[in-house]
């Protein structure tokens, strides 16, 4: 479902030019649960940028569903993201003067769903993550763990192909970061397709498929 | 459709989310909108003024001023001359005076006076309230009578009974004069104040150090279809006749004074509205500037919008229906404040009329502000990239 074929990109960073990513090549099935795991500075959160089309490669091919991400237009990649790219980030991102059921209904809003129907999928998604009850909280009345799972709730609400999940436990403690691993676990044996981006081997090795990320370049299942 | 429906959901949540702020933030333009409507208002409540003043005299009359200094007079006695012009009704000769008015001890700083004839008050619409008006008879004789206006009668009769103050006597330059009328109440017009006035008949005023050349006079025409001719025909008369050259004298209708007045007080109104209008420039920069703040403010919300798919255009219209929001808020609160405002000045006697037309300019001129000072900020903020906007905090 994702193919990267020779990905580059380098950045100038004081004058010197930083290679990122350095001719990654990587492909994604559907239904699969796979984790990027390296160190800071390896590059890792210019894959995930590229592969959330948040970012765009120099060279390289990038194939999701079907479509060559390279030919897409501005707006055009804001509508991939929406209709097929799951958000989960570190530190959550989310709009913190909407309650829950409001930060649920933002994807579905710009994809231009009716009001109704997009708080009734809102509250399906929330109790989906455990948090029948706190659908009207805002964020700064929530917990961490709590946060992360609206989203968790906002990236899924969308119906994406894939979940990015970007460290979603770096900013969480250790007993709900079982928790949030857990419930990703849980959606990818529903078949959500799921990659999770990580520094913490331990949270890597809950994916079924470890790729390691060093200056750039991709090594794919040898696990340190 | 849905989604704009939602967006400006949106917009409006965020300028209720930041109540001192967008209050702020209206205050300049409310005030720039007050000022409009009052000055404006003012301005134009003089042009009606003005011009229903001009009116009053009738459109088919004509004002004749000769100058003091010219090279030749218009005598009284001319003035059959006059009257044979083609399409001329009536002539009213009149005269300022001066003079010092007393009875007993009691002496009218406010007085002034005015030498003219029967004709003066019918084209003047004036009217008695007791006695009579003046007559020809007056006129011929060079009777040193007098009608008075309802200020003076009161200042210097003090509580009587205006029908009694008809047949007493007054003084004018210590030699008497009778009173045989009391003109009705009738305010201001064009400067003159006809409560505080006193006619004497115009032949009369060869008493009062005054000689009986003519320098003011109403001509009313018969046909108005016919007045530019008979401006001319009068004009003629005056510089062939009277061999007066035409630097010296004017022929005017109500119409043209209209016109030169109208046009004084358009160009009056343009400029407190322009005055105005800048004032609403610099409400639309203070919005302007809290929007780019609010774009800054906001870099990592606008992240998170367009990582969830919201697209350029999506950003650029929250952004600008808030601006928008704000300013036609802004300009609603600045029309009625403005309107209300206006309506107490009336009642402390300003003139202030403020159109449908001036209302509805200050709702668009804010509706416009919101667009062009919104655009800047809400074109920034669609612009921002969606990684480097996620990395702020």
């Amino acid at each position: 479902m994702i193919k990267l074929k020779n990905i580059n990109k380098s950045f100038v960073l004081g004058g010197e030019t930083i290679k990122a990513l350095d001719n990654v090549s990587f492909n994604v099935e559907k239904g699969e649960f796979v984790s990027i795991i390296g160190p800071s500075g390896s590059g890792k959160s210019t894959l995930m940028n590229i592969l959330g089309l948040l970012d765009v490669a120099d060279s390289g091919e990038y194939i999701l569903d079907d479509i060559k991400i390279k030919d897409a237009s501005d707006n055009k990649l804001s509508e991939i993201r929406n209709k097929k790219i799951g958000f989960v980030f570190q530190n959550f991102n989310l709009l913190t003067k909407m309650n829950a059921v409001e930060n649920v209904q933002v994807p579905l809003m710009y994809r231009g769903e009716k009001h109704d129907k997009s708080i009734k999928t809102a509250y399906e998604y929330l109790a989906k993550v455990g948090l029948k009850g706190r659908e009207k909280h805002l964020p700064s009345q929530l917990s961490g763990g709590q946060q992360q799972r609206v989203a968790i709730a906002r990236a899924l609400a969308g119906n994406p192909e894939i979940i990015l999940a970007d460290e979603p436990t770096g900013a969480l403690d250790s007993k709900t970061s079982r928790e949030v691993m857990e419930l990703l676990q849980e959606l990818n044996e529903e078949g959500q397709t799921i990659i999770l981006i990580t520094h913490d081997i331990n949270v890597a090795k809950q994916a079924k498929r470890i790729v390691k990320i060093a200056d750039g370049k991709l090594y794919e299942g040898e696990v340190i | 459709m849905e989604k704009t429906k939602s967006i400006i959901k949106v917009s409006i949540k965020n300028i209720i989310s930041n109540k001192l702020r967008s209050s702020l933030t209206m205050l300049g333009l409310i005030i720039g909108i007050i000022s409009v409507i009052l000055l404006v208002g003012i301005g134009s409540g003089a042009t009606t003024n003005v011009t229903s003043e001009v009116k009053s005299l009738g459109t088919g009359t004509l004002t004749v001023t000769i100058n003091s200094n010219a090279d030749a007079t218009l005598e009284y006695s001319q003035m059959d001359e006059i009257l044979e012009i083609n399409n001329v009704e009536s002539v009213a000769p009149y005269k300022n005076v001066s003079g010092t008015v007393s009875r007993g001890t009691t002496t009218s700083k406010r007085a002034s006076i005015l030498a003219t004839t029967p004709q003066y008050m019918s084209i003047m619409n004036l009217t008695i309230s007791d006695g009579r008006l003046l007559s020809n008879i007056d006129l011929n004789n060079y009777s040193k009578i007098c009608l008075i206006g309802s200020d003076l009668a009161e200042s210097l009769f003090e509580g009587t009974k205006t029908k009694d103050i008809v047949g007493q006597s007054l003084k004018i330059e210590g030699d008497n004069y009778t009173i045989v009328g009391i003109l009705t109440s009738a305010g201001s017009s064009m400067g003159n104040n006809i409560d505080t006035t006193l006619i004497i008949p115009f032949t009369t005023a060869k008493y009062l150090k005054g000689d009986t050349s003519i320098s003011n006079l109403y001509v009313k025409v018969a046909d108005e279809k016919y007045i530019d001719r008979t401006t001319t025909l009068i004009e003629n008369y005056i510089s062939s006749t009277l061999s007066i050259s035409t630097d010296y004298f004017t022929v005017s209708s109500q119409d043209s004074m209209l016109d030169t007045m109208s046009n004084i007080s358009n160009t009056l109104s343009l400029l407190l509205g322009g005055i105005a209008g800048i004032s609403l420039i610099v409400g639309g920069i203070g919005v302007m500037n809290v929007m780019l703040v609010s774009v800054t403010e906001r870099t990592k919300e606008i992240g998170i919008r367009k990582a969830l798919g919201a697209k350029r255009m999506d950003i650029l219209v929250q952004f600008l229906v808030e601006s928008l929001m704000l300013c036609v808020l802004g300009g609603t609160i600045g029309v009625g404040l403005g309107l209300g405002i206006g309506k107490i000045l009336q009642t402390f006697g300003f003139n202030f009329s403020a159109t449908s037309g001036i209302v509805i300019i200050s709702f668009a001129s804010s509706a416009l502000i919101g667009v062009v000072f919104g655009i800047f900020p809400a074109y920034k903020a669609s612009k921002l990239n969606p990684i480097d906007a996620l990395r702020t905090d």
